[in-house]
C-alpha cells in the first residue's frame, strides 16, 4: 500500500523473496492516449470498422462516466505512484519497466497477465468482442511473446458466450495463454446457464477460469442499492465474489464440468471457509431444490476453487488468517501482488506468520503450476 | 441448559394469518382499498409458506404454518426454551409495497395487531417496531407513535433497502431511534428494489438465502462508512438471522481497506473492527456454523468479543431441531453470556421493571 498507518503486530517475518515466486495477478495496460476508452495500442490489432466506431462513439460501460471508474479511486489509475514511467506514462504500459521494478527484484518466475479495462462488459457487444479480441493480440505480441516469464489471460466478452468461445478455442493450443478472464460484476450470476459455453470451452482447453474482481454488469453493487464510496465498492467485491461463487456451485457448474478450475482473483480468501459452511447449512434443508449437486457444496471449493492472495486480510493478531487457510486447504491459496496497483502486496511482507516450508512453496509457486497450464516448465 | 440463565430470544416471528387479519386496524378507506383492490396479502418471496426454511417441519399446523397466535408461539418458542423474554419481529412485506401510502397504512395496522394480538396476550413478549422503509420521514412519524408504549424495543429495517442504509437520508431513523433508545434491527428480508446478490438476480431460493449474509456485509459497510456510527454515538446495530462466520473476514477486509483509504471517510476516527465489536449485535441464529467444536471456538477469538451474540430461535423458521439452538463447542462461559446478559445490555428497555416480569 502507498500509506501505512499501522504498526503491525511482532510475528516472525519469513522472507519469501529468496525463492522464485508466482504472481497470479499482474496488470499490463496499454500505453498511449486513449480515444473513447480505448488505447491507441490496440489500433493495430483492431479493424477498420471498429476503429472508426470507438473514434466517433466511444465505449460505454453500464455505468455514468465517459472517462474514468463508477467510482473515483484513491490515486490515479489506481496505482502506485512509483510504477509510473520516468515519461509519466501510464503504470504497467512498459514490460522493461515492470520487469525492472516488479519481476526482477521480487523474482516472479511466473506471472500472470490480467488485462483490465479490456471492454469487457461494454454495452455494446460487438465492440466488447473486438476489444477482447485485440487485447489478447497485444498481451501475445508485446509481452508474452517478449517475456518468457509472462502467461497471458484469454480476455473474452463474457456477455456473449458465443463470441467468447471463439476467442477461447483460437487461443486453445497457445502456450503463451494459461488463464481465461472474465470480471465479477456481470449482467447475470455467473453460474447460470448462459455462460456455460465459456466453462466448457476452458475446461477443454485446459485453461484455468480467472475471475477478477469489478466490472458493470449493471446492477446495484450491494442488495440495499449503490454504496457511495470507493471503499464500499473495494470491500464488496468479497461480496460479489461469495455472491458468483454461490451460482457456480449451486447452479451444478462443477458437478457438469468437473475438471473446470476456477481462480477467484482479488475479492479476498478468509470468507470461503464461511461461505462453505452457510451453503451446507442450507443445502442440507433445501437440497431438493438443487438436485443436480452430488456433494456437500463445500467440496467443490475444496476441489475446483482456488483464490489469489492479494488485497490480503489482514487481522489482529495475523495468525488468525492463517486459521482461516487452514479451514479451505493451503493449496486453495495462490500468491498474488496486483502489480502496479495501489494495494499492491509486497511478497516480502503480505504473509508475516509462520508457514511450513510445504504450505509456503505451495502458496508462493506450486499451487500455480497446478492450475495454470504451460507454468510447469517455469523454473522455481 | 439448567445451568443457563433463562433466555431472552432475540428473534422470533409472529406469523400474519390472512390480510384480513389487519383490517380491524386499518381506517375505512385503506380498509376498502384492500377488499375492493383485492390485495391478497403481503408474504414476500423472503418466506415462502411451502419453503422448508419458513416453518420448521414439527412446527407446521393442518395449514403448513405456525406462529399464527400468541399461545402458540408460547407453546412452541418459549415454554421449551424456559425463555423469559422474547423480541418479536413481523416480516410481513409491508415495506416492499411500491406505494408509501400503503407503506406507512400497513406499518400501523401490523404494529397495533402486534400489540393487541401479542403483546397485550404474553407478557414475555417484546416488539420491534416495523417502519415504512419507502421514506424516512414517515419511518419516523411511526417510531415516535410506537416509542411510548415501552414493550417496543427496538426499530426493525430489512437488509434489502431502497438505498443503502448508511446514507445520509435515512439518518432521522437513527436519530429518532438514538433518541428513544432503541437499537436498530437490521432482519434478512429484503423490499426488493434490487436483487439479493451484487450480480443479478438469483435463480433459487436456496442461492437467495444464503446471499442475505452478502447484503448484511454490504449494509454494514455502509453504516460504517457514512459515520452513522460516529454521528450517533449511542445507537446500538443488531444484525438478524444475518449468519455470524462470515463476520471476522469482512471485519478484516474493511479494517484493512479503511487503513488504505480512510482519507475518503475521514469521519471513521476507529478501526472498523472496534467499531463493530462495540456497536454491533448478531442474533445467534443462522450461525452458519463450522462442522467441528473446536473451529466454532477458534470463530469465536475471530469475532473478537463474548458480548456481540443475543440468543435467538428464529421461530418458526427451521435453522435447528429440537431445542439445540446453542451451536456445539461455544464454552459455558460464553452461552451464559449470549442467553440474557447480552440482550439485556443490548435492549435498555428489557431492564425496564415496569413492563418485565
Amino acid at each position: 500500500m502507498n500509506v501505512d498507518v499501522l504498526n503491525r503486530s511482532a510475528a516472525p517475518i519469513v522472507s519469501s523473496t529468496k525463492m522464485a515466486i508466482a504472481d497470479c495477478d499482474i496488470h499490463p495496460r496499454p500505453a498511449g492516449v486513449g480515444i473513447g476508452g480505448v488505447s491507441k495500442s490496440l489500433y493495430p490489432y483492431l479493424s477498420q470498422r471498429w476503429i472508426e466506431h470507438v473514434e466517433a462513439f466511444g465505449i460505454t460501460y453500464r455505468q455514468p462516466w465517459e472517462k474514468g471508474a463508477a467510482y473515483p479511486k484513491n490515486q490515479p489509475q489506481a496505482c502506485r505512484r512509483d510504477a509510473f514511467l520516468p515519461d509519466g506514462g501510464s503504470p504497467g504500459s512498459d514490460l522493461r519497466f515492470m520487469a525492472q521494478q516488479h519481476l526482477d527484484p521480487n523474482n516472479v518466475a511466473l506471472g500472470i497477465l490480467n488485462p483490465l479495462t479490456s471492454g469487457q462488459g461494454a454495452t455494446n457487444p460487438g465492440l466488447s468482442a473486438a476489444i477482447a479480441h485485440a487485447t489478447n493480440e497485444w498481451q501475445k505480441a508485446e509481452w508474452t511473446s517478449q517475456e518468457p516469464r509472462l502467461r497471458g489471460s484469454v480476455v473474452i466478452p463474457y456477455e456473449d458466450a458465443a463470441a467468447s468461445v471463439k476467442e477461447i478455442e483460437a487461443r486453445a493450443d497457445d502456450r503463451e495463454f494459461s488463464q481465461v478472464l472474465l470480471l465479477s460484476r456481470t449482467a447475470e450470476p455467473l453460474g447460470q446457464r448462459r455462460y456455460w459455453p465459456i466453462y466448457e470451452a476452458a475446461a477443454a482447453a485446459d485453461l484455468a477460469v480467472g475471475i477478477h474482481a469489478f466490472g458493470n454488469g449493471g446492477w446495484p453493487n450491494t442488495a440495499g442499492g449503490w454504496g457511495s464510496y470507493y471503499i464500499e465498492e473495494m470491500v464488496g467485491h468479497s461480496a460479489s465474489q461469495q455472491a458468483l461463487l454461490t451460482s457456480m456451485i449451486l447452479e451444478g457448474v462443477f458437478e457438469a464440468i468437473p475438471k473446470l478450475r476456477v481462480v477467484l482473483v482479488e475479492g479476498g480468501l478468509a470468507w470461503a471457509a464461511a461461505l462453505g459452511w452457510r451453503l451446507d447449512r442450507q443445502w442440507r434443508k433445501l437440497k431438493q431444490e438443487v438436485p443436480g449437486l452430488k456433494r456437500a457444496p463445500s467440496e467443490y471449493i475444496r476441489t475446483n476453487v482456488w483464490f489469489t492472495t492479494q488485497p490480503i486480510e489482514e487481522p489482529e493478531p495475523r495468525m488468525h488468517l492463517a486459521e482461516a487457510i487452514d479451514w479451505i486447504g493451503w493449496d486453495r491459496v495462490l500468491f498474488a501482488t496486483d502489480y502496479p496497483h495501489w494495494d499492491f502486496d509486497d511478497p516480502a511482507h503480505a504473509l508475516p506468520f509462520r508457514m511450513t516450508e510445504a504450505q509456503r512453496r505451495g502458496v508462493f509457486m506450486e499451487n500455480a503450476r497446478r492450475v495454470y497450464r504451460g507454468s510447469i516448465e517455469i523454473a522455481g | 441448559m439448567s445451568d443457563r440463565p433463562a433466555p431472552i430470544d432475540c428473534d422470533v416471528h409472529p406469523v400474519v394469518p390472512d390480510i384480513k387479519a389487519l383490517l380491524p386496524y386499518l381506517d375505512d378507506h385503506w380498509q376498502e382499498a384492500v377488499v375492493r383492490r383485492g390485495i391478497e396479502g403481503l408474504t414476500t418471496i423472503s418466506y415462502p409458506t411451502r419453503n422448508p426454511l419458513s416453518f420448521r417441519q414439527d412446527w407446521r399446523d393442518e395449514s403448513g404454518r405456525t406462529a399464527m397466535d400468541a399461545a402458540t408461539l408460547g407453546r412452541q418458542a418459549l415454554d421449551p426454551f424456559g425463555t423469559r423474554l422474547a423480541i418479536c419481529n413481523c416480516l410481513y412485506g409491508v415495506q416492499a409495497q411500491y406505494s408509501e401510502d400503503l407503506g406507512v397504512a400497513m406499518s400501523r395496522a401490523l404494529n397495533d395487531w402486534i400489540a393487541r394480538e401479542w403483546l397485550d396476550r404474553d407478557p414475555r413478549l417484546r416488539a420491534s417496531i416495523v417502519v415504512p422503509m419507502q421514506n424516512a420521514e414517515l419511518a419516523v412519524d411511526e417510531i415516535n407513535r410506537c416509542a411510548a408504549d415501552k414493550r417496543f424495543v427496538q426499530v426493525l429495517l430489512l437488509v434489502g433497502s431502497e438505498v443503502t442504509l448508511g446514507r445520509r437520508q435515512n439518518w432521522p431513523i437513527y436519530a429518532a431511534a438514538e433518541r428513544h433508545g432503541l437499537p436498530v434491527g437490521i432482519h434478512a428480508g429484503s423490499m426488493y428494489r434490487h436483487p439479493m446478490t451484487p450480480v443479478g438476480w438469483p435463480t433459487t431460493f436456496t442461492e437467495e438465502y444464503v446471499n442475505q449474509a452478502t447484503a448484511f456485509q454490504s449494509q454494514l459497510t455502509s453504516l460504517i462508512a457514512e459515520g452513522v456510527f460516529a454521528k450517533f454515538p449511542s445507537l446500538t446495530v443488531v444484525l438478524m438471522e444475518s449468519g455470524v462466520s462470515w463476520l471476522p473476514a469482512w471485519m478484516w477486509r474493511l479494517t484493512k481497506f479503511w487503513k488504505g483509504l480512510r482519507s475518503e471517510i475521514p469521519w471513521v476516527a476507529d478501526p472498523p473492527s472496534s467499531i463493530v465489536r462495540e456497536r454491533v449485535r448478531l442474533t445467534l441464529q443462522p450461525f452458519d456454523a463450522p462442522p467441528d467444536a473446536a473451529s466454532v471456538m477458534r470463530l469465536m477469538e475471530h469475532v473478537g468479543s463474548d458480548e456481540m451474540l443475543l440468543f435467538s430461535t428464529d421461530y418458526p423458521h427451521w435453522q435447528f431441531d429440537g431445542t439445540d439452538a446453542l451451536p456445539a463447542g461455544l464454552d459455558a462461559s460464553i452461552a451464559r453470556k449470549i442467553m440474557a446478559e447480552n440482550p439485556l445490555r443490548t435492549y435498555v428497555r428489557l431492564n425496564d421493571r415496569e413492563t418485565t416480569p
